[in-house]
């Protein structure tokens, strides 16, 4: 079986990739496309290292077949930041020191990003349910929830 | 280099006769969430993928006529979540789908492959079994509608017939005084595989149940409807003692294995303890509808 031409947007830029048919999302990503911001964990779901979204849906991109991603738009960590200018949640992340070794980090920022979107303004324990598919082994959970709920409070004043 | 095939018809039609062709080197993919894991363990090694996700029926949660539902069987756990009305009428039904894995995976998973997959451990069956869903399936021989409960045969085996492909379930309007509910018992409070999970689905007029349908998962080969323990609550006001021998038939239903989930000792006792406490939530439901 020849190699499948996929178009889509990936960060909001036209993309176009030949992959195998059997290839994940992340492995055309990574190894494919050069976006390494997106991690690969467990390969299997669990970890949520690989999140990205789908036409703004929150999935992992370990379960999603690179092919499936015709004619969609594809969200990563590299376009998170605008320019030289970091996402709110990527600055609170730094400044609270949210992360140490920083694996789990992008999948933690787009499942955060995807989060407030939906609830801009969560109590603590719905940012541990909504971040309950991002696994993080050294970091700890307390500094990432507080720097998503700072976040989320700052992002509230900047809106209002 | 790899010989597997990536077909995603725009038919169900089409999708069937290209599922039929393959004889049995095919799978079905929805929300790929357990098929991308088996390929990816090397469990299994499909030679054409079927991606049911561009048919429209498939990924559409319908309104029926007489207030029912017909939610195609890719539709994600997410988009459940959004529907406007779906939780309302049937909120045991969303609970359960929507206790399948994470956020991410939510945004994938879908009731058909939760049903067609064959975990006894499947969050979304005992609730739709409870609710007494109705599934439709499409192969070469046509098309057929088949009570829920009949779809799993074991761990990993469904009764689909070869190239037969789930379509869609069925759900029926609620009456008033109408309630369900799906509460699942894991050892943490998310992320994790049922030890047992429980579905109820209860009506009740002036406080006593009119219909009840019971279903439990996880302590069977198959998820499954618990009859007796249904009977043993119609007609009561869900007093002790018709709580006790709704719980005594469910424990009379188990035939759990042994694992590091729990042991078959652990299992049948929580089921009873399990319906006792999802016929709570499920009649507090009827009782405000």
């Amino acid at each position: 079986m020849p190699k499948v031409h996929v178009t889509a947007s990936i960060n909001g830029e036209p993309a176009e990739f030949l992959c195998d048919p059997d290839k994940s999302m992340l492995e055309v990503l990574r190894n494919t496309l050069g976006l390494t911001g997106t991690k690969e964990g467990c390969g299997t779901g669990d970890c949520g290292a690989c999140s990205i979204t789908v036409d703004g849906r929150l999935v992992c991109a370990c379960l999603m077949l690179a092919v499936e991603a015709e004619g969609t738009e594809i969200g990563t960590i590299e376009g998170m930041a605008q320019g030289e200018a970091l996402h709110p949640l990527q600055r609170k992340f730094l400044e609270m020191a949210a992360l140490q070794c920083g694996i789990c980090t992008p999948g933690v920022l787009i499942a955060a990003r995807a989060l407030l979107e939906k609830n801009p303004d969560p109590t603590e324990t719905e940012v541990r349910f909504g971040l309950a598919g991002n696994l993080c082994r050294c970091t700890g959970y307390d500094k990432i929830v507080r720097a998503v709920l700072e976040a989320a409070a700052e992002m509230r004043e900047t809106v209002a | 280099m790899t010989d597997v095939r990536y077909l995603a018809p725009r038919t169900l039609e089409e999708a069937v006769s290209a599922f039929a062709a393959a004889q049995g080197a095919a799978r079905i993919l929805a929300g790929g969430t357990d098929l991308l894991v088996q390929m990816r363990n090397g469990i299994l090694k499909p030679g054409v993928i079927v991606d049911i996700k561009k048919i429209a029926e498939m990924t559409e949660i319908a309104d029926l006529p007489d207030g029912g539902f017909r939610i195609g069987a890719a539709v994600s756990g997410a988009a459940m979540a959004e529907h406007p009305r779906f939780g309302k009428a049937w909120p045991g039904v969303l609970e359960a789908v929507n206790l399948i894995g994470s956020k991410q995976v939510q945004g994938r998973c879908s009731p058909g492959g939760n049903l067609c997959h064959g975990s006894p451990a499947a969050d979304s069956v005992p609730a739709m079994v409870a609710a007494g869903a109705v599934v439709t399936l499409q192969g070469p021989q046509g098309r057929r509608e088949i009570p829920v409960e009949q779809v799993p045969a074991g761990p990993g085996r469904t009764t689909l017939a070869p190239g037969e492909i789930l379509v869609s379930f069925t759900l029926t309007a609620r009456p008033a005084g109408a309630g369900d509910a799906y509460l699942r018992m894991i050892p943490r409070t998310e992320m994790d595989i049922a030890v047992v999970g429980c579905g109820v689905n209860l009506t009740m007029q002036g406080g006593i149940v009119t219909a009840a349908r019971v279903a439990l998962g996880a302590v069977a080969p198959t998820v499954r409807l618990v009859e007796d323990a249904g009977k043993a609550l119609l007609g009561t006001r869900l007093e002790d003692a018709a709580l006790e021998a709704a719980a005594a038939a469910c424990r009379a239903a188990c035939k759990p294995i042994d694992d590091k989930r729990g042991t078959i000792a652990y299992r049948t006792r929580v089921a009873g303890v399990l319906l006792k406490r999802t016929a709570a939530v499920a009649a507090q439901r009827a009782q405000g509808n």
